[in-house]
């Protein structure tokens, strides 16, 4: 057997996989029930096994025919990105909404081709400055703006 | 005329000096991220989407409405000003668009494209007002079994305009079913696929795939691009279309518009269905099909006319139906629910207010279009020319801010980075994010209406399909299987291939 399709083998793989999943989980957890009484097992089986059965065809095509190779995936931004967003989630309660936002940009900034700490200083306090003014203030969003620790926040 | 009286109503509604002034806010914030190379329609009402929380939910419709025009208008004047679409609609507007900025020609190109959406406009909004009555008229009679029967050729039509494979495409809607399932099963009240996460009960927040799908996974791909982007810096001279431009661009506005009306009803259907096929008749009819592609007002003329009338009427399906033709509804349907209200074919019988106000607000929004845009032009080049490792910090930031609002709770920042992560694997194994997020919507819906028809009838699965007894429901099923063996005859297989291999 030999891959001719790299980039429809690894999908079909994923869709075999997350299909087998689902069913697999439905059937362990959740009752089935019949067509008439559908249990909460029912729809979500039938379509893991419908997902890997499309995944299924994907993986024979794959095998049979010629196709692209998967494109090269680039690890550095696509992590710098998600962790960014995720910095920015978990701070801004305990570090208020100046520390979340220079945290995502800075973090943010990493994945991109050229990182100068000048620029990148600059493009945060700017946008720290926009989201209280905007959001803060203009939108009555209710973000923190000081850190957990300070009591009685003077900024409001 | 009931029509007009319906009209006067919602002039009422939507002259009120808030209401057009939410309008104008949308329509303004909309041109302005959408002007932004790669960010369409989808993520620009996703990041917004947060702003509209504290509003009353007329208000809130109209100012989304305003953004998803406004974020229409932007991608066009993006493809037309750098030789980059903002959002697949307007990729043919590329073709022929930029060759006009290259001549020096940019300003009736944008000119054109502005006129011929507001009248696509004008068009499309009358035929809303008079379309939608009399369907959710229809759609009031609709069973169970009806709908489950439409949602599945609402799903299969959106896997016709997916990339690439079409098993691939119907996988992913698949998927998108399957993960809307996630959180509590309102039949039983158990937790599915929850794995005792206190705040997957819930489900997973729709806007939040949206944006991790949408926003994140752009923001990685653009990033990994080196390539710089050519941004026209030419002067605008002279800005309005010569007197020859208007005669050889009337009647393709008119031809997209009543292709885009058309196509936009269709489920599945909409904007860019729509820009692309109306390309294809002007090329096919015009006198000089070999000026296509060098500079042809009318290959401008004609898509943004048809892709402004689609994104119109794709409103119809969404309001009378409850059910999305394409993402950017599927997000309109978000907003609905976020703000209480069911939709439905009820929506316009319950709330005439705000279904007669949306309508003539998008009259509204897109005179707004003409009269603002125009003067603003040289701002949007500006914009433009902000190298992107300024902007995307930025859009990151309105990212989080907008998740983030959405329940204050990090976990959905969690969440939105998980789904960035997959969207950008589905994007490396072709596997388009779109046709997902509409399963994803539908999920809940389809199992609710599945499992109801199926109580009514004792498991008799034949009231899917029985031509006699339910006529409705098997028309339906029909067109979808029509549609699915259409797409899958060879010829048109390489037919479709070929149209987005083009982009």
């Amino acid at each position: 057997m030999q891959v001719k399709s790299p980039r429809d083998f690894w999908a079909g793989v994923m869709f075999v996989a997350f299909g087998a999943f689902f069913v697999a989980w439905s059937f362990a957890h959740y009752k089935m029930g019949t067509a008439v009484r559908m249990g909460p097992g029912y729809f979500p089986a039938v379509l893991g096994g419908l997902l890997a059965a499309l995944g299924a065809a994907v993986l024979v095509k794959a095998l049979a025919l010629h196709g692209a190779k998967v494109a090269a995936l680039h690890f550095r931004p696509l992590i710098l990105v998600c962790l960014s967003v995720v910095a920015y989630g978990y701070l801004i309660k305990p570090g208020g909404l100046a520390v979340a936002t220079a945290a995502a940009v800075f973090i943010g900034a990493f994945a991109g081709h050229e990182f100068k700490w000048k620029e990148v200083s600059v493009v945060a306090v700017v946008l720290v400055a926009f989201s209280y003014l905007v959001f803060v203030k203009g939108l009555t969003l209710p973000f923190p703006m000081c850190p957990e620790f300070v009591e009685n926040c003077p900024i409001r | 005329m009931e029509v007009l009286d319906n009209l006067m109503l919602g002039a009422q509604v939507a002259f009120t000096w808030q209401n057009v002034l939410y309008c104008l806010i949308g329509v303004l914030l909309g041109t302005l991220i959408g002007v932004l190379p790669g960010i369409g329609p989808v993520p620009t009402i996703a990041m917004l989407l947060p702003i509209t929380f504290n509003l009353d939910p007329t208000a809130a419709l109209i100012m989304l409405a305003g953004i998803y025009y406004g974020a229409q208008y932007g991608g066009s004047t993006t493809a037309i000003l750098v030789n980059l679409p903002g959002e697949a609609s307007s990729v043919v507007t590329v073709l022929d668009g930029y060759q006009m900025a290259r001549q020096g020609r940019a300003g009736p190109a944008l000119a054109i494209a502005a006129i011929g959406s507001f009248v696509a406009g004008c068009v499309a909004t009358l035929i809303i007002a008079t379309a939608a009555p009399p369907l959710a008229e229809v759609a009031l009679k609709f069973g169970p079994a009806e709908y489950f029967s439409l949602m599945v050729l609402g799903l299969v039509a959106a896997t016709v305009l997916a990339h690439g494979s079409l098993v691939k495409a119907i996988a992913m809607v698949v998927w998108g079913l399957l993960f809307g399932l996630i959180g509590t099963d309102v039949n039983s009240g158990v937790l599915r696929f929850t794995f005792d996460i206190p705040e997957l009960a819930d489900g997973v927040g729709f806007v939040i795939v949206a944006m991790g799908m949408f926003g994140v996974t752009e923001i990685v791909t653009n990033l990994e691009q080196q390539g710089k982007r050519e941004v026209f810096v030419g002067k605008l001279t002279h800005l309005f279309p010569t007197r020859e431009d208007l005669k050889r661009s009337w009647a393709a506005i008119l031809r997209g518009t009543a292709l885009g009306s058309f196509l936009g009803i269709l489920p599945g259907g909409g904007a860019m269905l729509s820009s692309f096929a109306s390309y294809t008749v002007e090329k096919k009819i015009s006198k000089h099909p070999e000026q296509f592609g060098k500079g042809a007002i009318e290959g401008v003329a004609g898509p943004e006319s048809a892709n402004n009338a689609g994104a119109q009427t794709s409103f119809i399906p969404m309001l009378t139906l409850g059910i999305p033709g394409n993402a950017v509804m599927a997000l309109m349907i978000g907003a609905l629910m976020i703000q209480g209200i069911a939709p439905g074919p009820q929506v316009m019988t319950d709330k005439p207010q705000l279904f007669w106000g949306l309508i003539v607000s998008m009259w509204l929004g897109n005179a707004m279009l003409v009269v603002l845009n125009l003067p603003l032009i040289g701002m949007w080049i500006k914009l433009l020319q902000v190298p992107y490792r300024y902007l995307f910090p930025s859009i990151l930031i309105f990212m989080n801010v907008g998740v983030f609002s959405l329940s204050n709770n990090p976990w959905d920042c969690l969440i939105m980075s998980v789904f960035g992560l997959f969207g950008y694997f589905c994007v490396k194994l072709e596997c388009e994010p779109a046709p997902m997020i509409l399963g994803f919507i539908l999920g809940p819906l389809m199992e609710e209406n599945l499992r109801r028809a199926m109580l009514l009838s004792r498991g008799d699965a034949t009231v899917f399909f029985n031509p006699v007894a339910k006529p409705i429901s098997f028309g339906f099923l029909l067109a979808a299987v029509i549609l699915l063996v259409i797409i899958a005859l060879p010829n048109i297989r390489r037919k479709r291939e070929q149209v987005f291999v083009e982009e």
